[in-house]
C-alpha cells in the first residue's frame, strides 16, 4: 500500500502563500504592461512612499552613522586605525547596513501601510466599487504601489546613506578633528562600482518586495477589522523575512561575480 | 389556447427583462447558499429581493456584478451573457448599471467630488462636462455643497446619499441597491427611500433592491421575491405577499 506523507499544516499553508504571493507578482507583471497606464496614481503613491518617508530614512540614517561611529571608534583607537574609518563606516553603510536598515524601516512605514490602506478598502467594498464602476482594481492600486515602492525605496536607500555619512562625519569632526572635507575624500576614495552597483541593484528587489506584499496581504484581506490589523501586521513580518531572503541571495550572487 | 397565450405573455417579458437569471447556483464549501435562483427584472420596475442575513442576497448580486462567480446557472443583462463576457465588454456593460453599496463604500482617500468622478475617468469627457455631470448627481441627493468635503466629515446618512448620487451619475438604466436603508435612523432611510424614488421617475431606470427592511419593501416594491434557502420560495406584490398564510412568509413580516 503506497504510503502518504503527512505534510504538518504550518508548513502546507505557508507553501500555499508563497505560491499565492508568486502568482499575484504573476499578474503584477502580466498587467504592468497593458494599458491603461495609471500614471497619475503613480505619481501620487511615488509621492506618498518618497516624500512622506524622507524625514524618518532621514533621522535614522543620521543617528545609524552616529552610533556606528562612535561604537567603532574605540576599536580602532585602539589599533592606531581611526584613519580608517570613513572607508569602513562608507563601505558598511553602502554595501549592507544603508539599504537593509532602510529597507526595514520602510517596510514598517510603506508595507504595512499598504496592507492596511488596502486590506481597509477590502473589506470595506471599495475594491469592488472600483471594479463595478469599470476600472481594474488591480491595476489601479496593486501595480501603482508595487511600480512606485519599487522606484521609490532606491532613492530612500541613496538617500540614507548619505546621510549616514554626514552623521558619521560630523562625529569625527567633533571628536576626531577631522575636517568634512578629508572625511568624505576619504570615503568615497574607499568606494569603488563594485560596492555600489551591487547594493543599488539590491535596493530595486527590495522595493519591489515591500510593494509586492504589503499589497499582497492587503488586497486579499478577509475576517473584516481583524484581518486589517492582521494584512498590516503579516505584511511588515512577512517583508522583513523576505527582504534578508533577498540580501543573502544577492551577497551569494556578488560574491559569485567577484570570484570570476 | 391557454398554453400559447402564457407563451407569449412569457416572450413578452422575457424581451423587456433587463435582467435574467436562471438556475443560479453558488457554494462555499458545504455552506449552499445559492440553490437554484431564477429572477427577472423588467425595465422600469422596482423589485424587491428580501431574504434573511446570510441568505444569499449579496452574493446573488455580486454574481450579477460579475464580482463572483456562480457554480452553475445563466445571467443575462440587457440580453448578454455575463458569464461568457471578456473583462473590456464587462466594463461596459457596467457602465451601465449603477450599484449603491451597503456600506456606501466611498473612497476613503477621496473628496466627493473625486468620488463621483471616478467612474467618469474613462469617459472621454472635458473636465466642464464632468462637473455639470457631477453637480447634477449631487443635486439629486440634495448635497450640493458637500462637494469638497472627505467622506471623513460626512455622516452615515450622508455617505448613503453621495454612494447615491455617484451610483447615477452615469445614468444607468439599472441600480442596484445592496441594503440601502441598513444602518441607518428610520428619518434617514425615509429620506433615502423617497431619493430612490425620485431618481427612477426622473431616470426611469430599473432597479433591483436587496433588503430586510418591510418599510422600504412596501414604499418601493412593485414586485418582491423571497429568497428562502436559496431559492425563490414566493413572488407576488407586497399586498399578496403580506396577506399570505405560509408561516415562512409571514416570518418576515412580523
Amino acid at each position: 500500500m503506497e504510503k502518504r506523507i503527512r505534510i504538518p499544516e504550518n508548513v502546507r499553508s505557508f507553501l500555499i502563500e508563497i505560491g499565492d504571493l508568486s502568482y499575484f507578482a504573476g499578474r503584477f507583471f502580466q498587467e504592468l504592461f497593458t494599458r491603461p497606464f495609471e500614471l497619475k496614481e503613480l505619481m501620487r503613491q511615488c509621492y506618498n512612499m518618497g516624500n512622506r518617508s524622507l524625514l524618518l530614512v532621514g533621522v535614522t540614517g543620521f543617528i545609524l552613522g552616529l552610533v556606528f561611529t562612535l561604537q567603532s571608534r574605540p576599536t580602532l583607537m585602539e589599533f592606531g586605525a581611526e584613519s580608517w574609518m570613513p572607508s569602513m563606516v562608507s563601505i558598511s553603510i553602502v554595501r549592507e547596513i544603508g539599504p537593509v536598515i532602510t529597507a526595514l524601516i520602510c517596510a514598517g512605514r510603506i508595507s504595512s501601510g499598504i496592507g492596511a490602506e488596502l486590506g481597509s478598502m477590502r473589506v470595506t467594498e471599495q475594491i469592488d466599487a472600483m471594479e463595478v464602476s469599470g476600472t481594474n482594481p488591480f491595476k489601479y492600486l496593486v501595480v501603482t504601489r508595487i511600480l512606485a515602492a519599487t522606484l521609490m525605496i532606491p532613492l530612500l536607500i541613496i538617500f540614507g546613506d548619505a546621510i549616514a555619512l554626514l552623521g558619521s562625519a560630523l562625529v569625527e569632526y567633533l571628536k576626531g578633528d577631522v575636517s568634512f572635507q578629508l572625511y568624505f575624500n576619504s570615503a568615497f576614495d574607499a568606494l569603488e562600482y563594485s560596492d555600489i552597483n551591487p547594493a543599488i541593484i539590491k535596493s530595486f528587489f527590495f522595493g519591489f518586495a515591500i510593494g509586492l506584499v504589503g499589497s499582497y496581504k492587503g488586497y486579499t484581506c478577509t475576517r473584516g477589522t481583524v484581518g486589517v490589523g492582521e494584512a498590516s501586521n503579516s505584511a511588515v513580518v512577512f517583508t522583513s523575512m523576505l527582504l534578508f531572503v533577498i540580501d543573502f541571495i544577492a551577497v551569494f550572487v556578488t560574491d559569485i561575480f567577484t570570484e570570476i | 389556447m391557454k398554453e400559447s397565450k402564457l407563451h407569449t405573455e412569457h416572450t413578452k417579458q422575457t424581451e423587456h427583462s433587463v435582467i435574467r437569471i436562471e438556475g443560479l447556483v453558488k457554494h462555499f464549501g458545504d455552506n449552499h447558499v445559492l440553490n437554484g435562483f431564477n429572477m427577472d427584472l423588467y425595465a422600469g420596475e422596482n423589485l424587491v429581493i428580501m431574504g434573511k442575513s446570510g441568505s444569499g442576497k449579496s452574493v446573488m448580486i455580486k454574481c450579477v456584478m460579475g464580482l463572483m462567480q456562480p457554480d452553475e446557472g445563466k445571467i443575462r443583462i440587457m440580453g448578454l451573457d455575463v458569464l461568457s463576457m471578456e473583462q473590456q465588454e464587462l466594463d461596459q456593460l457596467r457602465k451601465e448599471i449603477g450599484f449603491l453599496f451597503q456600506g456606501s463604500a466611498l473612497y476613503d482617500s477621496m473628496t466627493v467630488r473625486e468620488n463621483l468622478e471616478f467612474p467618469l475617468r474613462k469617459q472621454n469627457l472635458e473636465q466642464s462636462e464632468k462637473d455639470e455631470l457631477v453637480m447634477d448627481a449631487l443635486e439629486s441627493v440634495g448635497l450640493e455643497h458637500a462637494v469638497e468635503l472627505m467622506p471623513s466629515e460626512l455622516s452615515g446618512g450622508m455617505k448613503r446619499r453621495i454612494a447615491l448620487a455617484r451610483a447615477i451619475i452615469l445614468h444607468p438604466k439599472i441600480i442596484i441597491y445592496d441594503e440601502p436603508t441598513t444602518g441607518l435612523d428610520p428619518i434617514t432611510a425615509k429620506e433615502i427611500i423617497q431619493l430612490m424614488r425620485n431618481i427612477q421617475k426622473k431616470h426611469g431606470s430599473a432597479a433591483l433592491i436587496i433588503t430586510h427592511d418591510v418599510d422600504c419593501s412596501r414604499v418601493i416594491a412593485d414586485r418582491m421575491i423571497l429568497l428562502i434557502d436559496g431559492v425563490n420560495y414566493a413572488e407576488g406584490s407586497f399586498s399578496d405577499l403580506i396577506a399570505s398564510k405560509d408561516e415562512k412568509i409571514r416570518a418576515f413580516f412580523k
